[in-house]
């Protein structure tokens, strides 16, 4: 069946509120601060242990993000912390909250359809975590600049924008998932709760799974090749979380010398330069299979989303 | 008579087993006020739901303005405007900032767009707080934001659920007197309820909903006659000998029952007050006082499931 007119129809003043409410919003500050907090502090640490160590590096604002120093984490890792509790944030309620206040049936009743309200919704979050991000990015930057006293690369420019690219797709598959469960559940409190759940079975607990999976189904590894397989099978499962998958592209993307994700034969590195970076292109064809599957995996949710949100009842 | 508007012909909406809206034949005219009346979990908001292309029907055809909402839902939303039953606002925004996005959503351009807001807010009372957050009104301001909007909208159809809940009497009838001033600007105005006697005055025509049907459709007095037999009953307080023979007697009386001493109660079918008044006196009787009593939608509706007809839904 044609539908008439077109389904974009609304979508700019739907985002355009969206995304003031969200930048507005008590909670959305409250992160901020708290992640501003967590950066400058990561960095700041990290900035002291470098002036220590190795003075000039070649990659010094790459290792600015992911030195850590005891007891503090590396910047990185409070990225990867808090970016899906900022994109879980913003679409826990996203619909079910306009549903209980009532506002759902009257903004669906304008003259636009429902794909131009979960799309606004959507994108006006993910506006406002680049914007978080991108400012985040830029703060860090230029307190490294100040700290090191010298500006970052062209390489090191690209690799930290390509950064910043990764984590707005990590953002994107949270993002889809709690706005998936604002639909599924009528409760906020519900849709946030199972959202947080989901993050953590993946982000903790599924690494861990990955191991015993493995080995419940290779069975005991006395040899070699077996063991390998073992491993091998272990990364795969992993893969299944997009934590996972976010880590692995951050650490070859971030760090210039990492030439493969699992396992490697000392036959595969016979000759080779140990530590010698590799080009930006070749870090990013390395990660591209997570790259993709981080993007996918958003488009996927947010299909699904889209597909409930078209069959869901609006009455109060 | 005015055209149809809004026109259903065997609507039908399933929930699992359960017939939400079962047959539906509607009819709605340009320029009046259509009330929907009945319990609640009749159908009604499954009903305005489907003619607004909010709900898939499962079975039936809709016409609204000529169009299928289902198939047209952009151009029959454009000219229809909503108050749905418990509406919400945006409470951190003030009622500029909620019609406002109202109006965007509706692909307003921002020339002239303030004045007719404050207008619309000006003529529903709300002048005052136009710059007040929603979280501060009252169940009655919300519901008369939820006019505005369609004021602003500017429809040809206002499509009202359950507009009065919630609103004492002083401000349901204000209310309804701002439907009542939208209606003569030639809106037509499809109003549901399950508060019968409160609306019965501002419709022109009201369909009766039970359990998903419509069982009855038309004016009130066309209603009162068909359910109640005799729509018009008059109380006649006289003393007199042979008066139930000479009331009887009267062309177009029905049922004559003496309710207590000297209280008699006359059913007719159109206005029998002259007659009766000198039948009674012919007949030699008293006459202390004649009233008489027009049936309301409550006593009907009660009426017409006490009957056999409703039997089977009953």
């Amino acid at each position: 069946m044609n539908r008439e007119g077109s389904p974009w129809t609304g979508l700019g003043p739907v985002f355009g509120k969206e995304l003031s409410d969200q930048l507005g919003s008590v909670r959305m500050r409250i992160l901020e601060l708290l992640v501003l907090i967590a950066a400058i502090g990561a960095v700041y640490v990290a900035s002291q242990t470098m002036r220590a160590t190795l003075a000039q590096s070649p990659i010094a604002f790459l290792q600015l993000f992911t030195t850590a120093e005891r007891p503090l984490p590396s910047f990185v890792t409070f990225l990867g912390f808090f970016v899906p509790l900022m994109a879980v944030s913003l679409g826990f309620d996203a619909v079910n909250g306009e549903l209980n206040r009532g506002t759902l049936s009257r903004v669906l009743a304008q003259p636009i359809y429902r794909d131009a309200l979960l799309m606004g919704k959507f994108l006006a979050a993910l506006a406002t975590l680049a914007l978080v991000l991108v400012g985040l990015w830029l703060v860090t930057t230029g307190f490294g600049i100040v700290v090191l006293g010298v500006p970052p690369g062209g390489e090191e420019v690209g690799r930290g924008l390509l950064f910043l690219l990764l984590t707005l797709f990590y953002a994107g598959v949270w993002l889809s998932l709690a706005l998936l469960f604002s639909l599924l559940f009528r409760q906020p409190s519900t849709s946030a709760m199972v959202s947080l759940g989901v993050w953590i079975f993946f982000a903790v607990l599924w690494p861990i799974f990955a191991q015993y999976l493995a080995q419940a189904i290779t069975g005991p590894a006395f040899f070699e090749s077996s063991q390998i397989r073992q491993a091998e099978l272990a990364t795969m499962i992993a893969r299944v979380s997009p934590s996972t998958l976010y880590a692995e592209a951050v650490q070859v993307i971030l760090h210039p010398s990492v030439r493969s994700l699992g396992p490697v034969f000392y036959s595969q590195i016979e000759r080779a330069l140990i530590g010698a970076p590799l080009p930006l292109v070749e870090s990013l064809s390395l990660v591209w299979p997570q790259v993709v599957a981080l993007l996918s995996a958003s488009c996927l949710l947010f299909a699904l989303a889209y597909v409930v949100f078209q069959r869901r009842e609006i009455r109060a | 008579m005015n055209r149809v508007v809004i026109r259903t012909r065997a609507l039908a909406k399933r929930y699992g087993d359960q017939l939400a809206v079962d047959g539906l034949d509607l009819e709605v005219r340009e320029a009046e006020v259509f009330g929907l009346l009945g319990p609640n979990g009749s159908g009604k908001t499954t009903t305005i739901l489907m003619l607004l292309g909010l709900t898939e029907p499962s079975a039936g055809e809709i016409a609204v303005l000529g169009l299928d909402p289902r198939r047209q839902p952009i151009t029959v939303k454009r000219q229809v405007g909503y108050l749905p039953d418990a509406v919400g606002f945006y409470d951190d925004y003030t009622a500029r900032e909620n019609l406002r996005y109202t109006a965007r959503l509706n692909g307003r351009k921002r020339a002239g767009l303030e004045a007719e807001i404050e207008r619309a807010l000006a003529r529903m009372g709300l002048a005052d707080v136009i710059d007040r957050r929603v979280a501060t009104y009252s169940r009655g301001m919300r519901q008369r934001l939820g006019l505005a909007e369609i004021v602003l909208r500017a429809p040809r159809i206002a499509i009202l659920d359950e507009p009065t809940v919630g609103l004492d009497p002083a401000g349901a009838g204000e209310f309804l007197d701002m439907v009542l001033a939208l209606k003569h600007e030639g809106m037509s105005v499809l109003l549901s309820s399950h508060h019968l006697h409160q609306v019965q005055a501002i419709c022109d025509r009201v369909g009766l909903f039970s359990r998903g049907k419509m069982v009855l459709q038309g004016t009130v007095d066309e209603l009162a006659s068909q359910v109640l037999g005799a729509s018009w009953r008059v109380h006649l307080e006289a003393q007199g000998e042979r008066l139930a023979a000479a009331l009887q007697a009267i062309p177009g009386v029905g049922r004559v029952a003496e309710e207590r001493k000297s209280h008699w109660l006359v059913e007719a079918d159109n206005d029998v007050r002259p007659a009766l008044v000198r039948a009674a006196l012919d007949a030699g009787a008293e006459i202390r006082s004649v009233q008489m009593e027009r049936p309301g939608l409550d006593e009907i509706y009660a009426n017409y499931f006490r009957s056999p007809a409703a039997g089977a839904y009953a």
